[in-house]
């Protein structure tokens, strides 16, 4: 193992600051419960409601609600498969505003709220499992958009390489070269070693650079950005799955013998090291994709937060406060965006290390 | 509340979708973008690496060809200086081998003319004798002309005469 001094010392202070990031959403959910509890009429504004609509993954992308209380939204599709009906493809718009379509709705209460679930007669959850929900969500076409820009972007850079053959870089080659290089320097080359890096640039880059742009575009507030890709939990556990199949592949020998037998352990400690050692396997990458989710999860509560006071103190006057401090908000998000991606790709390289580095010699 | 709600629920079409955009990115990615970017990078990395190595090279090669240039220049001085010091040596050489030429010759000479003023004082000394001899023979043979019965025998015994007196002299 290759991991410099300086590394372990970021990668120590990441975790710290990762942690005191964890505990925002907590905090925050505590203030939303409080909220819930207070809030008897209709005209009370809702600010826990508000925050999770926008947090949440959703159906439809709510714009604006006019004053006569219309909606400006783009409806996106929805794909669900049901085992006794087959595949069903309809606009998300039949669906809004608790309308149900086919016998389908989004159920508002209960276990299975914002899901799509079958429903009787009466618009109500007829209590069985909902169909397989393949639809493209926000987050999801959040994610094409970001995809297709990161393709953009990075096609058009590789294409600039061709027409100016070797030269010093320029334009988008000035801007993501040194990232591309970081990546390779900082990252690649001193977790997983010299002779190995090579083979995991392409999934750490693309990896990086993922994370990258959809945080990035999750802070930009309008349509098509802004929706919150890499605070979905489910986008950040495929992506730990990436990591943790990518890792178990690529482990060698001493990486499995060190789960199941691992050196100078004496025999009669092995059956609790065993199990130990196997959920280290899975509680890595679980930590990566609790840290994404939470982190960025966490940043766009605080500033709605922000934003809400606002409207729960309904005064104009606390608006130039919350600006600033959304603002403020802003930066650290920014910087946010960035580190959240370099952790990942830190600890998918540190990970990927650990399990391909050659058998230390006691 | 938060794991209540959606935010942490599973979602398998997510998850699908997820998987599929992230593939064909990672996909797409791989083979038109970080395939040709790295491949960039590493050529002029490569191309950078080699041209600082060529100009320490050079720079080498320059330094080594400074040190030939310098040995060079002080062989052509140490050779300068040789013949110089050569041309110096045969020049006093010459000099001397001259002086001691003339001095010889002149030496000869002066022996060669002491010599022949040796022979010629000899000779006229000789020619004196025998003029005295003969004036003295002459003279005497007037004076005892009558005492003498042959000229030849007295001849004779006068130039003997003469002869012991000149082997005695020498």
């Amino acid at each position: 193992m290759t991991i410099s001094l300086k590394t372990r010392y970021l990668y120590v202070l990441l975790l710290i600051l990762g942690l005191m990031a964890g505990t925002v959403p907590a905090l925050s959910s505590g203030s939303g419960e409080e909220d819930k509890k207070s809030h008897g009429n209709d005209d009370e504004f809702d600010a826990s409601s508000f925050i999770m609509e926008h947090v949440a993954d959703s159906h439809e992308w709510h714009i604006l609600t006019k004053k006569d209380s219309s909606e400006v939204a783009v409806y996106l599709p929805v794909i669900i498969y049901d085992k006794a009906s087959g595949l069903h493809i309809f606009s998300s718009r039949l669906l809004a505003h608790g309308h149900s379509h086919l016998g389908y709705a989004i159920a508002h209460e209960g276990s299975y709220a914002g899901k799509i679930v079958r429903v009787d007669k009466e618009g109500h959850h007829d209590g069985t499992k909902p169909p397989l929900d393949f639809s493209i969500t926000k987050a999801i076409f959040g994610m094409f958009v970001a995809a297709l820009i990161l393709l953009w972007l990075m096609i058009a850079m590789a294409r600039s390489y061709k027409k100016t053959g070797i030269s010093a870089p320029r334009g988008l080659q000035g801007f993501f070269e040194p990232i591309i290089l970081f990546v390779r320097d900082d990252i690649a080359i001193p977790n997983i070693g010299e002779h190995k890096y090579s083979k995991y640039m392409p999934y750490l880059l693309t990896v990086f650079f993922f994370i990258l742009v959809n945080n990035l575009l999750g802070l930009v507030p309008v349509f098509p950005f802004g929706a919150n890709v890499t605070g979905n939990v489910n986008v950040t556990f495929v992506l730990a799955l990436f990591t943790f199949l990518i890792t178990q592949i690529s482990g060698n020998r001493s990486h499995w013998r060190h789960v199941f037998a691992a050196p100078g352990v004496p025999v009669w400690l092995l059956p609790i090291m065993i199990p130990i050692e196997v959920i280290g396997l899975f509680s890595k990458p679980f930590a990566l994709m609790i840290r994404l989710f939470a982190n960025i999860t966490a940043g766009h509560i605080i500033v709605l937060s922000l934003v809400s006071l606002i409207f729960i103190f309904k005064s104009v006057a606390v608006a130039p406060v919350s600006i600033f401090f959304v603002l403020f908000m802003y930066c650290i998000e920014l910087l946010v965006a960035f580190l959240q991606a370099y952790v990942f790709t830190l600890l998918s390289a540190l990970f990927i290390g650990m399990a391909t580095a050659e058998a230390e010699h006691h | 509340m938060l794991l209540q709600s959606s935010l942490a629920s599973p979602a398998i079409g997510t998850v699908f979708w997820t998987t599929l955009i992230f593939l064909i990115l990672l996909f797409l990615l791989w083979k038109f973008a970080w395939g040709p970017i790295m491949k960039a990078v590493t050529a002029r990395e490569d191309m950078i690496h080699n041209a600082l190595d060529s100009a320490e090279k050079a720079r080498e090669e320059m330094k080594v060809l400074q040190a030939d240039n310098e040995i060079i220049l002080r062989k052509a001085r140490e050779e300068r200086d040789k013949i110089l010091r050569d041309a110096r040596v045969a020049y006093e050489r010459m000099m001397t081998e001259a002086k001691e030429k003339s001095q010889s010759e002149s030496d000869a000479l002066v022996r060669r003319a002491k010599e022949l003023i040796e022979r010629e004082k000899v000779t006229a000394i000789t020619e004196v004798k025998r003029e005295v001899a003969r004036l003295a023979i002459e003279v005497a043979s007037k004076v005892v002309a009558e005492t003498l019965k042959s000229d030849a025998e007295q001849q004779k015994l006068i130039e003997r005469y003469i002869n012991e007196i000149e082997a005695n002299r020498n």
